[in-house]
C-alpha cells in the first residue's frame, strides 16, 4: 500500500486520486475528486468515503465553505516551485475553517514540510523514492516563527 | 540598531543547520539539482561564471563594526580577499566554494548576520534611505518599520515560492533615497490631515526588461496595519500573478494587467477579511522595535563652532573642502554630519571592497561613528553619526584606506552591476565601460562643474545596474555575439521617478568615453545658470542630444 506522511508519522493509505480525464465508472475505494468534477456532479453522486482535490490554478473560494463536508481535501502541486497551494491551505484552514484532513498531493518536496504544515496540510504524499522517514524530520525545521499562519493564529509579538 | 534576543538567534541558527543538510544531500546526489536551485537561492546562492556567488543580507543597510570586520575575515578566508556593495544594499562574494557555504553561514549567524531570501522567489531584504534616522527631511525613521518587515517576511510560510522576487523598499522622506517608486511594493512614511502617521502605499513598480514606474494603491495606511495589507497584497499577488512565462511573472505585469484601482480594490477585499486579525500589530510591539534605534547620546556641539573650523580648515586645504562639498550630508543634530565613503575611485569595480578596507571602516566606524555604518544603493558605505569637529582627521584616514574620492553624486560615482565579467546572465561587461568612463573624466574640476548626475551601468537588460533610472542610463547589449551599449538619458530614482528613453542605435566599448563626452557637451552648452543635467535634458528633450551624438562627421 502506498505511504504517505500523516501527523508526522509515515503510514498507509488508501486514497486514489481520481484524474481530470477521468471518465466511466469511478472505483470501489476512497476517492479523491477533482474539484470541478465534484462541482458538475454533486447533485447525481452518492458518495459517502469521497474527498476532493483542488489544483492549483483553481479558485478555492467556489468551494468555500462546502468544504466542510469533506473528510479530505488534497491540493496539488503541479510543480514544487507553484506556491499557490500555500494561499489555498490558508484559505481553507482560516477562512473556510476547514477541519478535515488536508493533504498536499503532486510534487510537493520534503524541504517544503515546514511551510506546508505551518500553512495547514497535516498529510503529504511526497513524490515517490523520497526516503519518508528522514523527509518528516523536516517537518520540524524551525521551532521558532514570526508570523501567523494556519497554526499559529498569533504572531510571535503576541505570544509574549 | 535591532538586536536580536533569543528567538531572532535561533531562528537563523535553524536555518543554518537547514541549509548545511540540504547542502549535504545535494552533494551526496539525493537532491535533485532542479530542486536545490531554489532552496539555495533562498540562501542567496546563485551558481555564476566562474564560480558560485553569494549574496548575503544586510537588513535596510545596517551593518555594525562587528559584521563588519566579520565579512572582512570572510572575504580572507573563503573568498579572494574582497566582496561588493549592490544596489539593494546587501553584500556579494564572488568566488565561494559551495561546499564551504553551510561553514559561511555559520559564522554570520555569530554576528547576527544570515543569507536568508537575499535571491529566489521570495520576499527579498527590505530597502531604505541610508541616511535613515539621521536625514534632516525624515517625517519619522523607517527602519524600525523595515525591521518589522524582516521579521513579518522571514520564513513567510505562505510566500515562499511566489511567481517571482518580491523587493519592498521603505522611506520616511518626501524626496525619495530609496527608488520606491520602482519596487514591488514602496512604502512612503506619510502623516495624515489627524496627524497620525501611516504609509502611502505604492505597488508594481520595477526595472528589469519590463520597467514600471508604481501605482499608488493607497494614500494612508493605518500603522498598526501595516503586516495585514501587506498580506493581502502578497496573497492576491501569490494566487493571481504570471507562472506560465518568468518574464511576465512580477506584480507590475499583475497590477498592468488588472490596472492599478481593479487591483487595489482586490487587495482591500482581501485585507477587509484578515486586518482585525491578531496579524495587526501593536503598540507594544511597534515600541519594542523602535527601542532599538532611538537617538543616540549625542553630544551638545556648538555648530557655529564647529562650522569656523571646518571653514578654516577648508581654506588651508581644497582636496578636503573638496570632500566636505560632495561626501558630506546635512545631518539632523547639530554638530554632527553623515559621511559618505567612495566605493567609487577609478580603477575599482564599483562598489568592491577589500578586507583590509573593511577591517579599516569597522576602525573608522568605531572611532567615529558610533560603531555603525550603513551601505547604501549607489554601493557606497556611510558613516552616519560624525561629529564635525572630527572630520578633518577622519578625512584623513579615509584617504589613507582609499575610500576618500570626494565624487559623491558626481558623473563618476556611477551605479554598476557585475555584468559579463562575473555574470552569466550578462550580453556585455560593464565594469571595464566604467573604467574608461572614469579614466576619461578624471578631471575632477570638470565633473564638479557637471554637478549632481547619475550614471547607471547594467550589462544586460535584467537592470541590476538601474540604469532606467539613471539620469545617462548605459545598457550592455548582443549584436551577433558582440558586445554593444544602448545609452538611455533622462531617468531618475527620485521622488519624480521617471523612466530614461532610448538616444539611438548602440555603440561599440572603444566609442563609449567619447559618445558620453558629447552627451555632457550638449548639456554644458544648453544649461541655464547652475540647472543640473536632467533639468536641462527635461527643457530640451532628447533631440539636441541625439542630433550630436549621431552627427555626421563632415
Ligand atoms: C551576478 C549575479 C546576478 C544575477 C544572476 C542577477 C539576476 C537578475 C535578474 C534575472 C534580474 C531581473 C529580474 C526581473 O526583472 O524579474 C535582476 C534584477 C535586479 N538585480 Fe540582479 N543579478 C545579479 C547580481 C546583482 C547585483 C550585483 C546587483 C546589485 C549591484 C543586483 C541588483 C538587482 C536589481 C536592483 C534588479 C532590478 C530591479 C528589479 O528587481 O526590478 N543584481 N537580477
Ligand atoms: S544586469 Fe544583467 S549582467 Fe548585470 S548583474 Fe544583472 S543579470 Fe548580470
Amino acid at each position: 500500500m502506498p505511504k504517505i506522511i500523516k501527523d508526522g508519522q509515515v503510514v498507509d493509505d488508501s486514497w486514489v486520486i481520481i484524474n481530470k480525464d477521468f471518465s466511466g465508472d469511478l472505483p470501489m475505494a476512497k476517492v479523491l475528486l477533482p474539484m470541478q468534477y465534484w462541482l458538475d456532479n454533486k447533485d447525481s453522486l452518492n458518495l459517502m468515503c469521497a474527498g476532493i482535490w483542488i489544483d492549483s490554478d483553481e479558485d478555492v473560494d467556489t468551494i468555500g465553505l462546502e468544504a466542510n463536508q469533506f473528510p479530505l481535501i488534497a491540493v496539488n502541486f503541479p510543480t514544487f516551485v507553484d506556491g499557490r497551494g500555500f494561499s489555498i491551505a490558508r484559505l481553507l484552514k482560516e477562512r473556510y475553517e476547514f477541519t478535515g484532513q488536508l493533504r498536499a498531493i503532486g510534487s510537493a518536496i520534503r524541504d517544503q514540510l515546514f511551510y506546508l504544515k505551518r500553512c495547514g496540510f497535516d498529510s503529504f504524499d511526497l513524490k515517490e523514492g523520497i526516503d519518508l522517514e528522514s523527509a518528516a524530520a523536516s517537518l520540524n525545521d524551525f521551532s521558532v516563527t514570526y508570523q501567523t499562519s494556519a497554526d499559529q493564529p498569533e504572531p510571535l509579538f503576541r505570544r509574549g | 540598531m535591532y538586536v536580536y534576543n533569543e528567538n531572532d538567534q535561533k531562528i537563523i541558527e535553524e536555518r543554518v543547520a537547514q541549509f548545511r543538510g540540504q547542502t549535504e544531500r545535494y552533494l551526496a546526489g539525493e537532491l535533485a539539482e532542479d530542486e536545490f536551485l531554489p532552496l539555495r537561492l533562498q540562501n542567496g546562492l546563485y551558481i555564476q561564471r566562474l564560480a558560485p556567488m553569494l549574496r548575503i543580507a544586510v537588513p535596510y543597510g545596517l551593518l555594525n563594526s562587528k559584521q563588519l570586520r566579520k565579512l572582512a575575515r570572510i572575504a580572507r578566508t573563503y573568498d579572494k580577499g574582497y566582496c561588493h556593495i549592490t544596489t539593494r544594499q546587501n553584500i556579494q562574494f564572488n568566488w565561494p566554494q559551495l561546499e564551504e557555504v553551510p561553514d559561511i553561514l555559520a559564522e554570520l549567524a555569530e554576528v547576527q548576520m544570515h543569507a536568508v531570501q537575499t535571491s529566489g522567489n521570495c520576499i527579498r531584504n527590505t530597502t531604505t534611505d541610508q541616511f535613515a534616522g539621521v536625514a534632516q527631511d525624515e517625517l519619522e525613521d523607517p527602519r524600525p518599520w523595515c525591521e518589522i518587515i524582516r521579521q513579518w517576511s522571514t520564513f513567510h510560510p505562505e510566500f515562499a515560492f511566489l511567481p517571482r522576487k518580491f523587493k519592498i523598499a521603505v522611506c520616511g522622506t518626501q524626496g525619495d533615497r530609496a527608488a520606491i517608486q520602482v519596487h514591488d511594493i514602496g512604502l512612503q512614511i506619510v502623516r495624515n490631515d489627524d496627524g497620525e502617521i501611516g504609509f502611502k502605499v505604492i505597488v508594481g513598480g520595477g526595472l528589469g526588461r519590463t520597467p514600471v514606474i508604481g501605482s499608488v494603491i493607497r494614500e494612508f495606511l493605518p500603522k498598526e496595519h501595516l503586516l495585514t495589507y501587506l498580506d493581502a497584497i502578497l496573497r492576491v499577488y501569490n494566487r493571481h500573478g504570471n507562472r506560465a512565462n518568468k518574464y511576465k511573472a512580477r506584480i507590475k505585469i499583475l497590477v498592468r494587467a488588472w490596472k492599478p484601482d481593479v487591483f487595489a480594490h482586490e487587495v482591500e477585499a482581501e485585507w477587509d477579511y484578515i486586518k482585525e486579525t491578531p496579524a495587526s500589530l501593536t503598540n507594544e510591539e511597534i515600541n519594542r522595535v523602535k527601542s532599538f534605534f532611538t537617538a543616540p547620546d549625542y553630544q551638545p556641539i556648538d555648530d557655529d563652532n564647529a562650522e569656523k573650523e571646518l571653514k578654516k580648515l577648508s581654506g588651508e586645504h581644497l582636496a578636503f573642502s573638496k570632500w566636505l562639498q560632495r561626501n558630506i550630508t546635512a545631518h539632523r543634530v547639530p554638530g554632527y554630519a553623515a559621511v559618505t565613503l567612495s566605493l567609487k575611485p577609478t580603477g575599482v569595480a564599483p562598489g568592491d571592497i577589500t578586507d583590509q578596507q573593511l577591517d579599516a571602516v569597522a576602525d573608522l566606524a568605531d572611532q567615529y561613528s558610533l560603531g555603525e555604518v550603513r551601505t547604501t544603493h549607489n554601493q557606497n558605505l556611510v558613516l552616519a553619526d560624525v561629529k564635525k569637529s572630527e572630520l578633518f582627521e577622519l578625512w584623513q584616514k579615509a584617504k589613507t584606506g582609499g575610500f576618500a574620492t570626494p565624487n559623491i553624486g558626481t558623473l563618476t560615482d556611477m551605479i554598476c552591476c557585475p555584468g559579463g565579467d562575473f555574470c552569466s546572465l550578462a550580453n556585455a561587461k560593464s565594469i571595464p565601460v566604467a573604467e574608461a568612463l572614469q579614466r576619461k573624466f578624471d578631471d575632477m574640476d570638470y565633473v564638479y562643474d557637471l554637478g549632481d548626475l547619475s550614471l547607471n551601468i547594467s550589462g544586460c537588460m535584467n537592470a541590476c545596474g538601474h540604469h532606467h533610472v539613471g539620469n545617462i542610463g548605459v545598457l550592455g547589449v548582443d549584436k551577433k555575439g558582440e558586445e554593444f551599449y544602448q545609452i538611455q538619458l533622462g531617468g531618475s530614482a527620485d521622488s519624480d521617478a521617471t523612466l530614461g528613453k532610448v538616444l539611438g542605435p548602440s555603440f561599440g566599448r572603444e566609442e563609449m568615453p567619447e559618445v558620453i563626452e558629447k552627451i555632457l557637451n550638449v548639456y554644458v552648452e544648453n544649461r541655464k545658470g547652475d540647472e543640473l543635467f536632467l533639468d536641462t535634458y527635461r527643457r530640451i528633450g532628447i533631440t539636441p542630444f541625439k542630433e550630436t551624438v549621431y552627427a555626421k562627421d563632415h
